[in-house]
This record gives structure tokens, C-alpha cells and sequence, in this order.
């Protein structure tokens, strides 16, 4: 053998294109080596038009090209009426698209992207926006089709994801400005203010009495948009509120904005001083600048995923004997349709033609295959590995078994934002108390002094506003939320961290998410075999790409890599190839049964029974050695994380499997009533809606769209995911697989952050005694609120950002 | 003493200046990707020049 000179070689056998290990280096131009035919075509285009500068960003900038663009893939954006929905813009002679492409991820790819017109003329400009991974591109469409212009994309690497929810809705995606708009007057209004009473702070003796008014119309022209702009999202929502009888904290923030405005407008006009312009000002800045902090969204990610932005966009449909593409909007029950290897199959449907290989892994989080035959039915979701297979349209796309599940659940109603939250629910008592202390110095004073006695009233309406009360959660809130950013836990806004912190229970799907989806534990049932036989399994699974090719090549250790010739691959069936003169062959059992080794095969094995599925037989030379059992792996770090929560929550798990892991089950979650088998997606919606109806507060997690229902229903939903920009269910909160194990801390740090708001509330109602403590003397001067009102706010903001940091660095988060 | 009203007036004028120049910016999208642009400023439009060698050094 001649493996020690394999192995030096093996060491610059990288891809030039993807980075990844090439099977050989018969694959190469221009002295560069590539792993596979597709790469070596990307960068024959690129080099072809001079935008090798790809590659000298940054080393092997590509993703592999291993499974080609099949040929008639976009057809369907032929159609015209398609192509208009999916256009953002279009003169007939220049169209402008929006493509959502989740493979770029470095800034080689932006420079490429951006450089497409050297690529074709008729594309006159792309532009990149990373952060939502979206690609702009307009193009002379008289001139290129749409098609042409995602095969371009397609063929140098960056296939844009098309699915069936851009065609449905359009721009869904309006980001509201006006709060830059309001922070910036705001902020304008507060400097120009603040310089115009700065004669009035230091007490100058203004030589001129016409001077002083006139800066106070000048102070009061300046307020007038800061009160009814800026101000306006504050009376809107109190009326909301108070229309649905409930006392937000916008209602007494209102009282005090308005309680400013009036007593400042009556000082200028009165008496020719600029009253308390300044504060509120200042205010409504800090305010404003609190709104959007709490409004951290993470753009890239999508929590309202639905079914919609999972399907394709278009069916082939086979009608007498002819394949046509059409909208799958316009699939009817009854037609025929033709699902190629890849595809995912979009209604319930019966198996007509074919064999069925279907791969469920976004339904349920398993990935092995489920083999299906002529007449049985198969749910929508599924994707058909192998040969194409014609179906027959059971149902409507809509009202599928999982997409109708879908549906039903998306339903419920979203709770007004402003109506939660602990401020919220305060704010009830808060408003009484103002509205009390108010009416107790005006009544104290009305026997002495009217004007004492309107005056105090107003300045208690205004000291007593609970700004920094206000501020406190979206500080601290926006906070945690960017901390948990940092650390792979994207939640959706600063509410479902309200929820978190007040969860008692956790309900756990078992595939895919205690256990993990990609990994599994591989066992190899038969001979012994030799480290060379080991090393001739991994260089024939390194050429395919199907995932058990993939899990075997993981499990072998070593980085030898021997050359395979007259490799074979029969898509759902197995592999095979020449190694050093051997024939290895690795497959499923009807692989061997075409050759003929089923005897053999029997003899071996014939006490095992077994699920077909994820089992791999190897034959080397003709003699079969054995077999690799795949089974799913659990995360590590799944027992501690249970064992973790169960003291201090209610945990149960829910598994659509079947019981053959049950034992374990039950001993990790401490009781047989707490572990569940055979639980169809609507029995996990059930099951959290019983434990909801007494009155627990249920935290669920899973990750495929069998928890869809489930996630929606609980209180607060958590998808795991391997890879947050795949596809995730409809959630509050998503979760990177691999940070699974911090759970509990990240549950135990919103229970700190919400302490965190309590001690704030403490601070900034000391401020509003002292303050309280001058207004109802009617002695609060405009001078005292210019200082008190910054001072209260910025203390909270640095007070909160501060404490929510330390804890999480003592937590291990930062 | 008119002359510093005149002071005044001018100072706001600026002063909505730039908030007008702060709409204008937030209107025409400049906010909305704040990442791709600084990426975007560093490519060079030459084809094979010193600056690659280097990138190539550092990478390796």
C-alpha cells in the first residue's frame, strides 16, 4: 500500500473554492485543486471574469458545490404572473428583486455580490445588506430574464431562497422610523431649550424684559412639535388603555407630559419665563431613547415562520403524459404531481408512482428516512430522498394534516404590547397615588392660597411623573436581550423575558431536541475491522453527500484518505466504488439485494430484527462485514440541564417516538406520569392547553413543526435549532443547539433582571419623594425639575445597565 | 442687544439644519444596514495589487 504517501499529499488537498478536503487531486486548473466538479465551475466563472479578487479576501471563501443546480429547477419563474409578485419594482424595461440568501458570510461574498454586473451586463447593480443576508439586485429585464438572473447567482455559489410566502405576501417587512424621527426632534428640542433657559438657571439679570419674552416664544414655538409629535405616542396609547379600562404607565406619564406643557405655555405667556420647557424636553428624549433600546430585533431572524416560507413556490404537475410547472396556489385535489430527489412535498398526498424515501426531518427533527410504497399516504413537510416519485393531491395545501394545525394556532391573539409588563401593572396603584398627593396639597392649600393651590397641584402631577419608572424595564430588559444575543439565544422582544422570568413549567420534545438532530451514535454490528478497512469506508462515504454517507465519515477517525476510482452512487439505495483493487460497497439492504448477497446477509443477521432505516450494510469484495446502526444521540449536556430545571420546575417531556427509550426517560425526569410517548402534534397542543387551564405558566421547547402548535400555545415557546438561520417554527425565542446546556442560567438571569427593575423602582420613587416633598409646598422651582428630571433618568439607565452587566459576567454570559 | 436675537434665530436654523440632515438620513434607509457598508468601503477596485499578498499573509 502505499498509504504514507497518500497521507502527505493529503495535507494541501484542500478545496480552493470551499476549503473542504478533496477526495483527490484529479480535479484541478490553474495549479488550484477543488473538491468537486461544481467548485472547480465557480471559479472557472469568476476567473473567467476577473473577480478572482474573491479569493484573495479571504482563504477558501466558497461553499461547496457539491450537489449541482438541477436543470429545469427555476422553470417556474418563467411564468410571468410569479415573476410580478416576486419583483419589488418593475418599468418593463428595468426590474429591482429582493433575494433572501442565507449562505453569504464573509465579506468575500459581499464583494462578489455587489460585482454580479461583471458577470452580465444586463445586471446594472446589487447591493448587499448582511445583517439580513439580502441581496438587491436591479437588471434590465428586457433584456435577461428573472431566471437567467437567479441561475447566475445559483451557478457562482449563492442559490437565493424563493419560497411560497414571498409570492404571498409582499414587503412585509415596513420598519416603523418614526421613533428616529421623534428622538431626533426630541434631542434637537432638548439642546435648543436647554440654551435658551440657561439665562434663567444662572439667575443673569436679563437687562431687557422683551428679551426674556422673547425667548420664551422661541422656547415655546420649539415645544409645540415636541409636545403634539413626540408626545402624541404617549396620549394614544393612555386612550387606548383607559378605553379598555386599563391604567397603563403611559397614562400617568401622559398626566405629567400634559401637566409640563399646560403650567410651562402659562408661565411664557403670563409671566414671560420659560417654565419647565427644559424637563419636558429632556423627557420626552429619555423616553423616546428607552423605546428604542427596548426595540432590539434581530433582522436576520424570523420568528413568524410559517409553513409559508417553507414551501416551494411552484409544483410540477403531470397531466396526460405532459410535466408542466405551475404556482403551487393553483394546485387543485386530484392532480398529479412529480416531486424529484430533494423536493418537498407540499400536500397530503398518496404515493402513485415511484418509491417513496421520505426524509421528515423539519416535521419531526428525525432525520433517517421513512420508506414509503405505492398507495400510502404521505403528509406534506416531508422531502423525498432518491428517485422522483408522482403523487396523487389528497388535500389543499392549506388543509393539511400540518399546515391546517398550522393555521388554527396562529390564530391567537397577540396581547397588546403595551397593555404587560410589570410597569404596567403598577402603574394602576401609581396613578392613584399622584392623583391623591395632588388633590391632598391642592385642597390643603385651596382654604389659604388658589394660585398656591393650583400650582402645587400641577408641579406634583409633574415631579410625580414616573419617568424613570418607565425607563427602567426597557433598559434593563434591552440589556438582558443583548446579552443573551451574545450568547446564542435570540429571543423576540423584551415581553417574552417578562414571561420567562414567571414560568413554572417545562414541557420538553425529545427528537431533535434533547437528543440531537444532526449527531448520532454509530455502531458497527459485525466482523472487526481492520484500521485499513476503517480508513477504505471513510474515503468512499467522503464522496457522497447523503446524510448517513456524511455520519459514517464522521464517526471514522483518522484523516487518511485513500483514492476511490469508478465510484457509484445510486441515489437511495448505496454507494460503491474501487479501492486498491477492493469493490466496496455501503447501502441499504435492498442494495445488496440486487446483487444478490441477500443469502449471505440472512445468514449473518438473521436473528436481528430491525428498522430498515438506519441501518448501513457494508460489503467489501462481495463479503458483507457487517452493518452501521445509526441511532439518535442526546445532546451532553441534556441530563444536567434536566436534572437542573426538574428542582425548580415541573418538567415533562413529550415524544412522538415510540417507547423503546423509556426506561431512561423516566429515570432523568424522576416519574413515569411525566414522560409521554406517541404524542401527535395536536396531543402536545393538548397537553399544554390541560396544564395552562391550571394555571401553570408553561415554557415549552422543541424545534420541529410537529411543536408548532405547542410552541404557540404555551406561554412561552423556545426553538432549538443547530443552525438559527434554518428553518425554525413560529416561536417567542430561538435557541442555538449547542447553548442548550445554559438554560438554566439564562432562566435564572431574567428572575434577576426583573429584581433588577424592582431596585430601580426603588431608586426613582425616592427621587419622586423628594420631589414631592418641594411640590406640595408649591415650591418646586423650574431650576430644581431641570436637574432632578436628568438626573433620576440617567441615574436608572446607568444603574440598570450596569447591574444587569455585572450579573451576567458573574453568571459566565459575558 | 437685537443682535443677539439675530444670534439666536441663526443658531436654531442651524440647529434644524441638522435635524433635518438626521430625517433625511434615517429616510433614505442610511440606518438600516449599519454593518455592510463598513465592509463594503475597504474593497478595492484594482485586480491584483500589494494589499492582496497582504490580506493572503494575514489570513494564512
Amino acid at each position: 500500500m502505499t498509504l504514507t504517501k497518500q497521507v502527505s499529499q493529503e495535507i494541501n488537498l484542500t478545496c480552493y473554492h470551499c476549503g473542504e478536503l478533496s477526495p483527490s487531486d484529479t480535479i484541478h486548473l490553474d495549479e488550484k485543486i477543488f473538491c468537486c466538479d461544481g467548485c472547480k465551475i465557480v471559479y472557472e466563472i469568476l476567473n473567467e471574469k476577473n473577480l478572482c479578487a474573491y479569493y484573495d479576501l479571504n482563504e477558501s471563501p466558497g461553499k461547496n458545490q457539491k450537489n449541482l443546480l438541477l436543470k429545469d429547477k427555476y422553470a417556474y419563474l418563467d411564468d410571468e404572473e410569479l415573476t410580478r409578485k416576486l419583483l419589488d419594482f418593475s418599468d418593463g424595461k428595468v426590474s429591482t428583486i429582493t433575494f433572501f440568501i442565507p449562505q453569504m458570510h464573509c465579506s468575500s461574498c459581499i464583494w462578489l455580490l455587489e460585482n454580479l454586473f461583471k458577470i452580465d451586463i444586463n445586471i446594472l447593480q446589487s447591493r448587499v445588506n448582511f445583517i439580513e443576508r439580502k441581496l438587491s439586485v436591479s437588471f434590465r429585464s428586457n433584456k435577461i430574464s428573472l431566471r437567467k438572473v437567479v441561475e447566475i447567482l445559483t451557478s457562482i455559489g449563492y442559490e437565493p431562497q424563493i419560497s411560497f410566502e414571498d409570492v404571498e405576501k409582499k414587503s412585509k417587512n415596513f420598519v416603523n422610523k418614526s421613533l428616529y424621527y421623534k428622538v431626533g426632534l426630541a434631542g434637537f428640542g432638548f439642546g435648543n431649550i436647554m440654551l435658551l433657559s440657561f439665562p434663567e438657571y444662572l439667575s443673569i439679570d436679563v437687562s431687557s424684559e422683551s428679551l426674556r419674552t422673547t425667548f420664551s416664544y422661541v422656547i415655546f414655538l420649539i415645544s409645540l412639535p415636541l409636545f403634539f409629535y413626540c408626545g402624541s405616542e404617549y396620549f394614544i396609547s393612555a386612550y387606548k388603555g383607559l378605553r379598555k379600562k386599563f391604567v397603563n404607565i403611559d397614562v400617568p406619564l401622559s398626566l405629567g407630559i400634559l401637566a409640563f406643557f399646560v403650567k410651562s405655555s402659562y408661565e411664557i405667556f403670563a409671566h414671560g419665563s420659560p417654565g419647565y420647557m427644559d424637563s419636558l424636553a429632556g423627557l420626552l428624549f429619555f423616553l423616546l431613547l428607552g423605546k428604542i433600546f427596548q426595540n432590539k430585533t434581530y433582522e436576520v431572524l424570523n420568528f413568524e415562520r410559517n409553513y409559508k416560507s417553507f414551501f416551494p413556490i411552484s409544483v410540477t404537475v403531470k397531466k396526460s403524459g405532459e410535466e408542466k410547472t405551475i404556482p403551487l396556489s393553483h394546485l387543485k385535489i386530484g392532480e398529479r404531481i412529480v416531486v424529484k430527489n430533494g423536493e418537498l412535498i407540499p400536500a397530503d398526498a398518496i404515493l402513485f408512482n415511484g418509491d417513496g424515501n421520505i426524509d421528515y426531518s423539519f416535521v419531526t427533527g428525525e432525520s433517517s428516512p421513512v420508506s414509503k410504497v405505492i398507495g400510502e399516504m404521505i403528509y406534506a413537510g416531508g422531502r423525498q430522498i432518491g428517485s422522483s416519485i408522482e403523487l396523487e393531491v389528497m388535500k389543499e395545501v392549506s388543509q393539511s394534516y400540518l399546515t391546517q394545525l398550522w393555521n388554527n394556532f396562529q390564530a391567537k391573539g397577540k396581547v397588546e404590547f403595551s397593555f404587560t409588563g410589570i410597569a404596567n401593572s403598577l402603574s394602576k396603584y401609581f396613578t392613584f397615588a399622584i392623583l391623591l398627593s395632588a388633590s391632598a396639597a391642592f385642597f390643603y392649600w385651596i382654604r389659604t392660597d388658589v394660585d398656591i393651590a393650583i400650582t402645587s397641584f400641577i408641579t406634583v402631577l409633574i415631579i410625580a411623573c414616573p419617568c424613570a419608572l418607565a425607563m427602567s424595564t426597557p433598559f434593563t430588559l434591552g440589556n438582558t436581550l443583548r446579552i443573551f444575543g451574545k450568547n446564542d439565544f435570540y429571543v423576540k422582544n423584551i415581553r417574552v423575558l417578562e414571561d420567562l422570568a414567571r414560568i413554572d413549567t417545562i414541557v420538553w420534545d425529545k427528537t431533535g431536541t434533547i437528543t440531537k438532530a444532526g449527531e448520532t451514535e454509530i455502531e458497527f454490528d459485525g466482523d472487526v475491522l481492520s484500521s485499513e478497512g476503517k480508513t477504505m469506508v471513510k474515503s468512499l462515504v467522503r464522496n457522497s453527500n447523503h446524510p448517513l454517507s456524511k455520519k459514517i465519515f464522521a464517526s471514522i477517525e483518522g484523516s487518511s484518505i485513500l483514492k476511490v476510482e469508478k465510484f457509484l452512487e445510486i441515489i437511495g439505495k448505496g454507494i460503491e466504488g474501487d479501492i486498491a483493487g477492493q469493490k466496496i460497497k455501503i447501502g441499504s439492504e435492498t442494495f445488496f439485494d440486487l446483487q444478490k448477497t441477500k443469502e449471505v446477509e440472512d445468514t449473518i443477521y438473521e436473528a436481528i430484527p430491525a428498522p430498515v432505516n438506519s441501518e448501513v450494510y457494508l460489503s467489501i469484495d462481495g463479503v458483507v462485514k457487517g452493518k452501521y446502526k445509526i441511532q439518535n444521540k442526546y445532546r451532553e449536556e441534556t441530563d444536567l440541564v434536566i436534572n437542573k430545571t426538574k428542582s425548580n420546575y415541573d418538567s415533562f417531556l413529550l415524544s412522538g417516538d415510540n417507547e423503546t427509550e423509556k426506561s431512561f426517560l423516566v429515570k432523568l425526569f424522576g416519574s413515569e406520569n411525566k414522560v409521554f410517548f406517541r404524542q401527535s402534534p395536536l396531543d402536545k397542543l393538548n397537553f399544554i392547553k390541560k396544564l395552562q387551564s391550571g394555571k401553570k405558566k408553561v415554557l415549552m421547547i422543541g424545534d420541529g413543526l410537529n411543536d408548532a402548535g405547542a410552541l404557540s400555545q404555551s406561554n412561552v415557546g423556545i426553538s432549538i435549532s443547530e443552525d438559527i438561520l434554518n428553518f425554525t417554527p413560529a416561536s417567542d425565542a430561538i435557541l442555538n443547539a449547542k447553548m442548550l446546556k445554559n438554560l438554566p442560567t439564562f432562566l435564572n438571569f431574567t428572575t434577576i433582571s426583573l429584581n433588577i427593575i424592582y431596585g430601580s423602582f426603588g431608586i426613582s420613587i425616592l427621587y419622586n419623594l423628594f420631589g414631592l416633598y418641594f411640590a406640595v409646598q408649591g415650591l418646586l422651582s423650574p431650576l430644581l425639575s431641570a436637574v432632578l428630571m436628568p438626573i433620576s433618568s440617567i441615574s436608572v439607565v446607568v444603574f440598570t445597565t450596569l447591574t444587569t452587566t455585572f450579573f451576567a459576567k458573574r453568571k459566565g454570559l459575558l | 442687544m437685537s443682535v443677539i436675537v439675530v444670534l439666536i434665530l441663526f443658531s436654531i436654523m442651524v440647529a434644524g439644519g441638522f435635524l433635518v440632515a438626521f430625517i433625511w438620513a434615517v429616510k433614505s434607509g442610511q440606518y438600516d444596514d449599519k454593518y455592510t457598508p463598513s465592509v463594503r468601503m475597504l474593497f478595492d477596485d484594482k485586480e491584483k495589487t500589494i494589499l492582496n499578498e497582504k490580506t493572503n499573509k494575514t489570513n494564512s
